[in-house]
């Protein structure tokens, strides 16, 4: 193995007795584009969580830029998780902060907040059409809204590798496709995607803009699915 | 910790300080736990302070004098009295001795009996006056002299009446002192009860904040300069009512004995000040480790 961003080497995981993953190897290379498919409960998010270290695996090796995972100490896990934007399904934002201050929290906690900071936000901002919502507080947005806005705040840091947990699971056709043109255009620019979806519409519509490579989670395996989407 | 650690913690930053929702129970329990012992402790300072005081002016008052009782029949008591002036005047370590006036013993027996005592009609014993000087009353040697040449002569050095009284004063201080400790004790376990709660509380926050690459000093940071501003705060308005009700006290007098000098004197004032920035530190090492531990947990 190697010069994979993200590699999961023989990686099984445990959950409430059972066993969720078996035995998977996936290696997620730089500037590569993936949909990660299967039913509700097959462990999709749970094989994006191991991906950025929110959980670690029950046996085998996770290397993540080439370090393992399993090594790493708070602060390095910290550090690694400003090179991985995340886009949680249900966002995950601070309530009482404005969009703008939950869009730049990277940024905050990453002490890089300070040089064009305003500017880079309201460029951003407008990059996923909410330049006119930076005083917004989460709770006022629509769903599509918070969506983009995840989408935004999982970037702000440039990461090498995004991650998008169900991105267009609570928004409708027209607001899905325009995110999925969003993390099209981020591969675009070098980056690596990886989306969890059971959306197959979602990936069918992908197909024609992108070289995607469709992952499917069945009996705690991960497979390369075939032509049937 | 370093200093500059410290330092960093401590340094304001209003967006960082945003993570932290800035409401809840616990910000009132904070600012009125420290408020609250900071004025609690403003009391047992000026006990502590005060019960030192009077050790001392006890210990050096009743040490440096002595009193002379001539217990002798009414016709002989003039000529003992003498007797003793002589002795004393010839005893090292004397600096004085006078024998009191009529006046003067009625004055010290007027609180118990009144002020028309008829001290004539009475066999009140004679006494006498003696301002210890260098290099120091040999008690025990003049008590043996003056049983030989004035036999009603009985010498009193105060030390009966001194001892458990500085040993009663001492031991007020240590109350006070003791009560300091427990205070910063309680307020240490207060705001760790209510920083735990808060950390609680903002489980999701912090779990978001790791999620985005937070470290645990940023999240930790932003704890503890929420509960140590708000300690310092709180300490210092209890600090200031507590100094307001010390001054309210009457002033220090003889008719009012211990309690009416409870309060602070010259440099004595300025203590006081260091209750808030205590308070502070009290707060910073207990959301420090709280949050430490905690931020573990949810690891």
């Amino acid at each position: 193995m190697g010069a994979g961003v993200i590699e999961l080497d023989n990686i099984s995981y445990n959950y409430g007795g059972g066993e969720l993953l078996s035995d998977v190897s996936l290696q997620l290379q730089p500037g590569s584009f993936h949909f990660l498919t299967g039913p509700s409960g097959a462990g999709k998010t749970t094989l994006l969580k191991l991906c950025y270290g929110a959980l670690l695996p029950t046996s085998g090796r996770l290397l993540a830029f080439d370090d393992d995972i399993a090594g790493m100490d708070r602060d390095q896990m910290a550090l690694l998780r400003r090179r991985i934007g995340v886009v949680h399904q249900d966002c995950r934002f601070l309530d009482h902060m404005t969009l703008a201050e939950n869009v730049a929290l990277p940024l905050m906690v990453s002490g890089r907040g300070e040089n064009g900071t305003q500017e880079n936000l309201t460029e951003l901002l407008g990059w996923v059409g909410l330049g006119n919502r930076l005083e917004a507080h989460p709770p006022e947005l629509s769903g599509g809204e918070r969506q983009r806005a995840a989408l935004a705040r999982a970037v702000i840091l440039s990461p090498d590798v995004v991650l998008a947990d169900e991105p267009t699971g609570n928004v409708d056709w027209e607001m899905s496709q325009r995110l999925l043109h969003l993390l099209i255009e981020l591969n675009r620019m070098g980056k690596t995607v990886l989306i969890a979806t059971h959306d197959l519409s979602l990936i069918r519509a992908a197909k024609s803009q992108v070289q995607a490579r469709v992952l499917r989670i069945a009996q705690r395996q991960v497979q390369l699915a075939g032509a049937d989407l | 910790m370093s200093k500059g650690t410290i330092r960093n913690l401590l340094r304001r930053d209003k967006r960082a300080d945003r993570v932290v929702p800035p409401t809840g129970f616990t910000a009132q329990l904070t600012l009125f736990v420290s408020g609250a012992m900071a004025f609690l402790a403003v009391f047992a300072l000026a006990l502590s302070l005060a019960s030192g005081r009077l050790a001392d002016r006890w210990a050096s008052e009743l040490a440096g004098a002595a009193t002379l009782r001539i217990n002798a029949p009414a016709d002989q008591r003039a000529a003992q009295t003498e007797a003793a002036l002589n002795v004393l005047q010839q005893t090292p370590g004397v600096a004085s001795a006078r024998a009191l006036t009529t006046e003067e013993q009625a004055d010290l027996l007027s609180p118990w009996f009144g002020p028309d005592l008829p001290l004539d009609a009475l066999p009140i014993p004679q006494l006498i006056e003696i301002i210890e000087g260098e290099p120091g009353l040999d008690a025990a040697g003049l008590r043996l002299r003056l049983s030989a040449e004035v036999p009603g002569a009985v010498l009193d050095d105060h030390t009966r009446w001194r001892e458990p009284l500085v040993d009663a004063a001492m031991s007020l201080r240590r109350l006070g002192w003791v009560s300091i400790l427990l205070i910063g004790g309680a307020t240490a376990a207060m705001i760790t009860l209510a920083a735990n709660a808060s950390l609680a509380a903002n489980a999701q926050i912090i779990e978001v904040l790791r999620q985005v690459g937070a470290r645990d000093r940023f999240i930790a940071g932003a704890f503890v300069r929420r509960f140590t501003f708000r300690a310092l705060f709180g300490a210092a308005v209890g600090t200031l009512l507590g100094m307001s009700g010390v001054l309210l006290l009457p002033e220090a007098s003889d008719a009012g004995g211990f309690l009416t000098g409870l309060g602070f004197q010259g440099i004595g004032w300025v203590l006081p000040v260091l209750i808030p920035v205590l308070g502070a530190a009290v707060a910073f090492l207990a959301t420090w480790s709280a949050a430490q531990r905690k931020l573990k947990e949810l690891s």
